[in-house]
């Protein structure tokens, strides 16, 4: 095993290292098409970021870059911001900002709910 | 930023043209991710050699210091604001990008650059190695937390990485001090100009495409065998108690309840032997010293003038020692997340909650701190309510007045009496202006789009008392050094003006000394108010520092002992002040902006003199209405 929550786009080598901390996927019944719709514990796989340059590309030296598998994990009371697991680091988002991280379909074989 | 010469593209280091004497010292910069270990290396690097350029921040402060090593040269150290690349958006990522390439008024272009990353997080941090490197300065790339990575069962090939780079590689631990021993080599071989750059085996990506850049860092990773760790268990685990719904936030209030009881009674023991000592002082140079106008000036001068103030020492060192801890152990990014979306009700975000929590110190180092905050707006509207949180100079002065004209009853039984709770209500009075003139200001002039909250949360990890020990040594040298200039200046002058004019030889009556004149000139201003001409000296003479009013009072009164505990003053005040205008007094300092060094940082972080002027404007605005209706109501009888 090479470096966990890395950047190449190849799919299996995210679910590599998420794998490493959560067992057994399974398919949802619906998926999730941003970020801010995926449950605690569930994981997605960034698409793009629906958001301003300077914005984004600050999040992208978060780690949130197209490719990388987020993990939503705890929040603030009232469900916002939620910290999210990305790139071997925490970083808290807005719901706001969250809902403009969209994410890759399961028809391009990525998004999957794991059991935490 | 930069008004000097421009050598952007410069390779090698040109001698900076501020530094004729110092051309011979070697500069070091620091640098690396936020949370990567930077400060806790540079403590190590130079311990107690190191002095701040002006205020400490919180976060963001350039920091220099002289290496402890036995090299013929100087070498000196600078520590930079954390950034995670080289395109400068926040105002510490500017600083940072300006002092490396030598764009940086006043700092020395740096000789060498020591690059620190997080070893448990490299596949992330290496991405800050691809504009580091293209600087093409020599560089020691630091893997730091090599204690964590391997308890945490990761591993990484630091020769093969550094053949990856081309540039030599150390795996330390900062906190514990392991693979330190390779950091100074590198310093005190740059210094002798042995260290060259090789070119590196993975070739550098464009730095504007960051995807790119991260896989970069991924191959560079990769082909150096980085396991990544497995993740941290504690921070998990106490993320489950801290951003608990309900433990969460009760902790977070019990956190700041927490801090505020112990700094005012746990710092009250220490308060009280300081003010033994200086009272000691006082009277052993009065015995030694004749009768007279000299020793005048040194015990009502300097002793009670600047000895009032000093006592506070302990209580001030106590709120920052908390500080220190609720940061440097992660706690901090959890209590903004917690708080951002009460302060998003008033416009702000959760990043300006670190700065005002620093504020209930200081206004200073809370103005410095909102560097990390990347909107201007945002930014501009924390800095212009700092002020307004009750900084602890505000405390002699509350205390003074609340123990002279409160009754202490119980309150709330024995846990809260009516005199604290006096105090906990100014310190809300003052967060409430603060925050709604927040939203006043965001819904106005510096309306701006929601700005999104990126904040990243840092494992826990235990503060070091080295650390702390250092940021508590380096306040009490900013305080002291306030209480050494700005305050003492201020009781010598009101001292010589209380003396003058002499009157066949003789020191006039305090009225009609300058002071005194200066005061009933502005009687008829501050009348409905309920304050005299005493009081007046007092306002006048605080616009240096608040505190400044209870040594002037003191003095004005010619009472001995002028501390706040003292019994005489607190008379002295009864008889000076209605209850209506003692109470306008309290809301006057909750609001008006008197510190002249606020006023200085706020000019300097705004860069003009607009903001201050406007914000000294309504702050003296709100100040004079408020203890205006104060003291009408309460002397008309309405209430009490």
């Amino acid at each position: 095993m090479t470096c966990s929550a890395a950047s190449t786009d190849t799919d299996s080598m995210m679910q590599m290292s998420v794998n490493r901390e959560f067992e057994g996927p399974k398919f949802p019944p619906s998926s999730p098409r941003t970020l801010a719709e995926l449950k605690q514990g569930e994981s997605g796989t960034i698409d793009r970021l629906d958001l301003p340059e300077d914005v984004a590309r600050r999040l992208m030296e978060l780690g949130f870059l197209p490719g990388h598998v987020v993990v939503p994990a705890r929040s603030a009371p009232g469900g916002e911001p939620r910290v999210y697991r990305v790139d071997g680091s925490e970083v808290a988002l807005r719901r706001e900002t969250a809902a403009r991280v969209i994410l890759r379909q399961p028809s391009k074989g990525v998004a999957k709910t794991l059991k935490p | 930023m930069s008004d000097c010469h421009s050598c952007g593209n410069c390779a090698v280091a040109a001698p900076p043209p501020k530094l004729s004497k110092a051309t011979r010292s070697h500069v070091v910069a620091i640098i690396g991710p936020p949370n990567s270990g930077k400060s806790t290396l540079f403590n190590r690097l130079t311990g107690l050699r190191q002095k701040v350029a002006n205020f400490p921040g919180v976060t963001v402060e350039q920091r220099i210091g002289r290496a402890r090593t036995t090299s013929d040269r100087d070498i000196v150290l600078i520590d930079l604001p954390g950034v995670y690349s080289l395109n400068p958006r926040s105002e510490d990522e500017r600083v940072t990008h300006d002092v490396l390439k030598g764009e940086m008024k006043d700092a020395p272009k740096p000789d060498a650059v020591l690059l620190i990353l997080d070893s448990t997080n490299l596949g992330r941090h290496l991405v800050l190695a691809a504009p580091i490197l293209s600087l093409k300065l020599p560089t020691l790339v630091i893997l730091n937390m090599a204690d964590d990575l391997a308890h945490r069962g990761g591993n990484v090939d630091t020769a093969e990485l550094a053949s990856q780079l081309g540039a030599p590689v150390a795996l330390i631990s900062a906190t514990k001090g392991d693979g330190i021993q390779k950091v100074f080599q590198f310093i005190v071989g740059t210094a002798g100009g042995t260290t060259s750059l090789a070119a590196p085996k993975v070739e550098l990506p464009i730095l504007q495409d960051i995807p790119r850049c991260r896989q970069w860092a991924h191959q560079v990773g990769t082909g150096a065998a980085y396991q990544a760790p497995a993740p941290p268990l504690w921070t998990r685990r106490l993320d489950a108690v801290f951003l608990h719904p309900v433990a969460g936030p009760l902790i977070f209030l019990a956190v700041v309840a927490g801090v505020f009881q112990t700094i005012f009674s746990g710092a009250k023991p220490l308060m009280d032997g300081l003010q033994a000592l200086i009272e000691h002082g006082s009277k052993w140079v009065g015995n030694i010293f004749p009768e007279g106008i000299f020793r005048s000036l040194l015990v009502d001068g300097v002793g009670h003038g600047v000895g009032s103030v000093v006592v506070f020492l302990p209580q001030i060192l106590l709120l920052f020692l908390f500080i220190g801890i609720l940061e440097d152990s992660g706690y901090l990014a959890r209590a903004a997340l917690i708080a951002d979306r009460t302060m998003a009700k008033f416009g702000l975000q959760g990043k300006s909650f670190i700065p005002l929590l620093s504020a209930y110190a200081c206004a200073v180092p809370a103005i410095m701190a909102t560097r990390t905050i990347e909107s201007k707006r945002d930014r501009l509207a924390t800095i212009l309510i700092a002020p307004l949180m009750t900084c602890s100079a505000r405390l002699p002065v509350y205390t003074l007045i609340i123990a002279a004209f409160i009754h202490e009853r119980p309150l709330l039984g024995p846990l809260l009496g009516t005199q604290a709770g006096a105090l906990l209500g100014l310190y809300a009075l003052g967060f409430l202006a603060a925050i709604v003139t927040a939203r006043l200001l965001k819904s106005s002039i510096l309306k701006s789009e929601r700005t999104p909250f990126m904040l990243e949360m840092p494992p826990y990890r235990m503060p070091t008392l080295r650390s702390l020990g250092l940021r508590l040594l380096d306040r009490s040298k900013v305080f002291l050094r306030r209480a050494g200039t700005v305050i003492l200046a201020v009781t010598l002058v009101l001292w010589v003006l209380l003396h003058l004019p002499l009157h066949d030889g003789k020191p006039p009556e305090i009225e009609h000394s300058f002071a005194g004149m200066i005061g009933h000139s502005v009687e008829p201003a501050i009348k409905p108010l309920g304050f005299n001409w005493k009081i007046g000296i007092g306002l006048i003479s605080s616009l240096a520092a608040r505190e400044v009013i209870v040594g002037t009072l003191g003095t004005i009164y010619g009472v001995e002992d002028t501390g706040d505990n003292s019994v005489g003053l607190r008379q002295r005040l009864q008889s000076e002040l209605t209850p209506g205008g003692a109470v306008a007094l309290l809301i006057f300092f909750a609001f008006a902006m008197q510190c002249m060094s606020t006023i200085a940082v706020v000019r300097r972080e705004t860069g003009g003199w607009k903001w201050p002027a406007l914000q000294f404007a309504y702050m003296t605005f709100l100040a004079y209405l408020g203890a205006l209706i104060t003291n009408q109501v309460m002397s008309s009888g309405l209430i009490i």
